[in-house]
């Protein structure tokens, strides 16, 4: 598509009067056209990246064609020769003669990826380039893209400045940021009931069916176990402390409704519009809300932040959806789910099973492959053994291939087929309940982003998207579970949706750092994570420039009941040609979210061994097992530890 | 004993949690005392079988200094053993004050050093001082279901930062135990039921009170272990007032193949980590491995009251002193850990607070972080400290959810816009 430079000046272009370029600036601008400029965004007068940026937005939001040229250039020309000829009006900037053409030229190629002129845009959409504008025209699509809602204008100006699809951690982070710049904010929120008809309030997953009851749910098995511990720490305990399902999950069920009804006064103080719709893309800039009654309504935006996470996956099997159950029902299930079959070795799989086993059921893992993909699998492992130790059983390399119902009931019974991975095999089993946690699928498929041409993987349904978050079309941005190759967590979308709407709206540059992102699994054995995995870091250095310093230890208030000694385990990744720069953390053993957090923000500033080993312990406590790494994975030396260092 | 203390609290929790509890456990001391004694004399034994392992001969006898190169021991039977050596590191820590002062303190009072190996119930316990360890000690007496008073003359946790320090004391005092502030015991007797009666007196009003305790503890200070070393015959210098011994930085005494190290030397926070690291690099450099003085800035350290707190860097006061009230931005938070809303727990004294440089990039001075595990949740930031943190790198490092550890990385109101810093949600 590139179009070399030509010494061929043509005159094509006017300087605009002073008046019309945003901050008083001198613009290049075609004589068909006559609009003239929003004001600049930023407010800034000093020539910064981000004024050129908001000065393209200007520009492409302004008019329904834009082209990018450079007046020397011959493909531009014939570009512009297109248009004049279809008579169609278009907004010129030549990137040569505009007063800040080379911080638009910047900003233009950070946008688009985009290195050459022309560059034009259809109704705030890129098109392309020269090849891509002459294609589009031979092809019909061009003249299509222009009679798009071709009698009715795009709206000059808009029911809101911003609409988000989704109410959950990041959709409403960045409503309530935005909303503090005073922009016009809506907050589309709707949850499609679960195969067995679960649904919940505003706030997404993380809330609802997410971190939240995981890990009050998570605590009411350390309780158990405290109540075992305390035993020995001279507190008279009755032998067998039975446990009520129903008792606990309606307390965690009353939390959620007051963390639900939080966001909603959240929202009203800060002047959002929440709507219980299912939002749906129908024309740029416009979006259909559906509410729970079928009754429709129309919003037109500015900007769409699309915040629409994800749910679980089904097996696609006999039985899946009529019997099975999903971390989507488990948090709210109105009955004990009894001996339960767990589908999966993700995370969620994991801990749900956990804290079933830790509450005194009996739970079975399904696995197909290897457990917590994606993680460290040294960690991996060691979670999957010290879960086997506690009576949480594992079927290995095996899938589910049909579901029966034996008997129905508050838990049924359950008959579930199984097939190995690797042969013929197949197995029968009994449970009460199957709780599938397989995996989760991004929600962007049925949310009308073909309508206005946001590219999705085909094959995964996630949103790719620019370091600002942005999508392939300028008005949609989307942040959260639904990314592509972004970590699926909730911070990470709050931080995001956050600085998202201090760019948007604040005049900031600041983008969301996905690098070094903490994250815990709530396993029964907790497991804290920062930066790279073992794996990871030998692909990324080389086995021979990493070093690996770990030890097991024993946590204080484990000793007195005698259990699990050196079950926990401490381990960091140091890049040797860099210092040893540790690139990767990883604990498992009690509070390790507690402890990775600041060791998080540590790595954040460029932490070394040297670092570590200056450091002063804190006593006595798991963390200051950091502080004395000295052996190292590569020496084979002994990792057991005794006394206080 | 904190962590029995905890396990008192779970268990009024579980309930909440769904655990069918018959009703309120109850705790027997005997059963607690005699798993921790065991559990530090196999310590105890661990060390005595590493020195064995690596080669250290192991005296156990009250030494002292006869001169410059050589110590006597004293042995059970009376017998007398002299030692010389080229290096002498002098590491024998600090016994708790008694207030000899005062009349029947030593004779009918205790310490931290007899509490841990108390074989009965302390049953209602007064505990004198205002230290770390009468805090701690305190606060689990009253986790454990005992009466415990704590009685502090002036004021709490000294030299720590004094907001943190006043919501350590009322977290306790809303938690049942008894704080007499500003006032002074005066004299101890034995009543004939063997209880003891305390009087004391109110310093700001003169005036006089009386109460009858099981117990009586004393948590005023610690005494450094030197007297007795006969270091004048060595010609070791000791602070007068103190009494603790004068190092310089490479942990040298006055006499240069003297050393000492840990709660015995002058200025060394007395904190068993520093001791361990200063003892470790001591004798590498000792040995000619390296030449690595020990940083003693920025040592982080937990008081593991009821609601621990823990803290790295400087405290508000220090900070404000060094750089002045307008050169120190304060961020700060209360916050509800999430383990405290299905049992209805009240968190009113969970803070945290971050002391900062007020120009950017706002390199951090100190944190102070009060609530559950805090002392896990303060190493990680004393790295951050130590690789230099500024408020944006701790702002920008992404927070783990849901833990009380990542209101750390969402401290955004500052003290000084007077907004209401309480938390609210997740977001």
């Amino acid at each position: 598509m590139g179009c070399a430079k030509s010494k061929e000046a043509r005159a094509a272009v006017r300087e605009a009067q002073g008046k019309s370029g945003p901050g008083g600036r001198a613009v290049a601008k075609d004589h068909l056209s006559s609009q003239t400029l929003p004001k600049n965004r930023a407010g800034s007068t000093s020539t910064t990246l981000a004024d050129s940026r908001a000065r393209l937005w200007a520009y492409i939001d302004s008019h329904p064609v834009v082209i990018f040229s450079k007046s020397t250039c011959k493909c531009c020309t014939e570009v512009k020769k297109l248009f004049k000829a279809i008579s169609v009006p278009y907004f010129l900037v030549e990137l040569d003669q505009a007063e800040d053409g080379r911080g638009l030229e910047g900003a233009l190629s950070e946008l688009t990826s985009e290195t050459d002129v022309p560059v034009v845009f259809v109704k705030r959409r890129k098109l392309g380039g020269h090849g891509q504008t002459l294609k589009a025209y031979q092809e019909g699509r061009l003249q299509k893209l222009l009679k798009m809602n071709g009698t009715e204008e795009l709206p000059e100006t808009y029911d809101y400045d911003l609409i988000i699809i989704g109410g959950g951690s990041g959709g409403l982070a960045a409503a309530k940021e935005a909303a503090s710049y005073n922009k016009k904010v809506m907050v589309l929120d709707f949850v499609t009931p679960t195969p067995l008809g679960t649904r919940w309030g505003l706030g997404g997953t993380c809330v609802n069916v997410g971190c939240i009851p995981k890990k009050l749910m998570h605590q009411a098995a350390l309780l158990g176990q405290a109540l075992r511990d305390s035993r020995n720490y001279g507190w008279n305990v009755e032998e067998t402390v039975k446990h009520d399902w129903e008792r606990m999950t309606e307390a965690v069920q009353n939390h959620i409704g007051s963390l639900n009804w939080g966001y909603r006064v959240a929202l009203r103080e800060k002047k959002v519009t929440y709507e219980n719709a299912y939002g749906q893309f129908v024309g740029p800039h416009r979006i259909k809300a559906t509410n729970n009654k079928g009754k429709e309504k129309i919003y037109s935006a500015e900007r769409f932040l699309i915040a629409t996470g994800e749910r679980p996956r089904y097996l696609g099997i006999p039985g899946d959806k009529e019997y099975c159950i999903s971390s989507d029902d488990l948090f709210s299930l109105p009955y004990c789910p009894g001996k339960t079959l767990v589908v999966g070795a993700s995370y969620v799989a994991l801990e749900c099973a956990g804290f079933l086993a830790g509450i005194g059921l009996d739970v079975t893992v399904m696995v197909r492959s290897i457990l917590l993909r994606g993680f460290d699998q040294d960690m991996a492992n060691k979670i999957g053994e010290h879960m086997e130790e506690h009576g949480v059983k594992f079927i290995r390399q095996f899938v589910p291939i049909k579901v029966e119902q034996i008997e129905a009931g508050m838990p049924g019974r359950l008959r579930v087929v199984a097939k190995a991975t690797d042969s013929d095999n197949t197995i029968e089993g009994e449970y009460n309940t199957v709780l599938l946690a397989i995996g989760r699928d991004a929600c962007t498929r049925n949310i009308g982003l073909e309508t206005v041409g946001v590219e999705i993987n085909k094959k995964t349904g996630k949103i790719p998207v620019t370091d600002e978050e942005q999508t392939n079309v300028p008005y949609v941005y989307a942040i959260g579970d639904i990314l592509e190759g972004k970590p699926e967590l909730t911070p990470v979308a709050i931080q995001a949706g956050r600085l998202l709407a201090q760019r948007l709206y604040g005049g900031s540059t600041v983008k969301c750092d996905y690098e070094n992102v903490p994250t815990t699994v709530f396993t029964p054995l907790e497991y804290g994570a920062c930066g790279l995995s073992e794996e990871k870091a030998v692909e990324k250095f080389g086995e021979e420039n990493i070093e690996i310093y770990h030890s097991y230890f024993w946590p204080l208030e484990w000793t007195i009941p005698s259990r699990d000694n050196n079950k926990c385990y401490a381990k960091i990744v140091c890049n040797v040609k860099d210092n040893e720069r540790v690139v990767g953390f990883h604990i498992l053993g009690p509070n390790a979210g507690e402890v990775t957090q600041g060791f998080a923000a540590a790595l954040k500033c460029g932490l070394t061994k040297d670092q570590l080993d200056s450091t002063i312990g804190i006593h006595p406590v798991c963390a200051e097992v950091f502080t004395t790494l000295s052996v190292t994975k590569r020496s084979g030396g002994n990792i057991l530890q005794a006394g206080c260092g | 004993m904190h962590q029995a203390a905890l396990l008192g609290g779970m268990m009024r929790d579980a309930p909440r949690y769904g655990w069918e509890m018959a009703q309120p456990a109850l705790h027997s001391w005997r059963k607690m005392a005699e798993a921790v004694q065991n559990h530090v004399k196999s310590l105890n034994w661990g060390h005595r079988v590493q020195l064995q392992d690596r080669k250290v001969k192991y005296f156990n006898f009250k030494a002292s200094f006869v001169n410059k190169h050589t110590v006597c021991g004293v042995l059970k039977g009376g017998k007398e053993i002299l030692l010389s050596a080229e290096h002498i590191v002098i590491a024998t820590g600090g016994r708790p004050r008694y207030p000899t002062h005062i009349e029947g303190a030593v004779e009918y009072g205790i310490t931290s050093d007899d509490l841990f190996w108390l074989k009965e119930s302390p049953g209602k316990t007064l505990v004198v001082g205002a230290s770390y360890v009468a805090l701690e000690c305190a606060g689990f007496l009253t986790g454990l279901g005992l009466d415990a008073t704590i009685m502090i003359r002036s004021i709490p946790l000294r030299a720590f930062d004094q907001q943190m320090a006043s919501l350590v004391t009322e977290h306790m005092a809303v938690h049942g135990t008894r704080i007499l502030k500003g006032c002074m015991p005066l004299r101890v007797e034995k009543l004939p039921d063997g209880q003891l009666q305390v009087t004391w007196v109110d310093l700001a009003s003169d005036r006089r009170d009386m109460g009858t305790f099981d117990t009586v503890l004393w948590a005023t200070g610690r005494v450094p272990e030197t007297r007795s070393l006969n270091l004048e015959k060595a010609g070791v210098h000791t602070d007068p007032h103190t009494q603790k011994i004068l190092v310089d930085a490479q942990d040298a005494t006055s006499v240069p193949h003297i050393y000492a190290i840990g709660d015995v030397a002058e200025g060394r926070p007395e904190l068993t980590p520093t001791a361990v690291m200063a003892g470790r690099l001591l004798a590498k450099r000792l040995c000619g491995r390296s030449s690595d003085l020990m940083d003693y800035d920025n040592v982080p350290t937990t008081v593991f009251t009821p609601l621990e707190y823990g803290c790295v860097g400087l405290s508000e006061e220090a900070a404000v002193a060094l750089h002045g009230e307008e050169g120190v931005e304060v961020y700060h938070a209360y916050y509800k850990p999430l383990e405290f809303t299905v049992p209805e727990r009240d968190a009113s004294q969970c803070y945290i607070k971050m002391v900062c440089l007020r120009n950017p990039p706002q390199l951090v001075l100190g944190l102070h972080f009060l609530g559950p595990n805090a002392g896990e949740v303060t190493q990680g930031f004393a790295l951050a400290l130590k690789c230099g943190a500024s408020y944006e790198q701790v702002m920008r490092t992404v927070g783990i959810h849901p833990t009380c550890a990542e209101e750390v990385s969402k401290l955004r109101i500052s003290k000084r816009s007077g907004l209401d810093p309480t938390v609210t949600g997740c977001g």
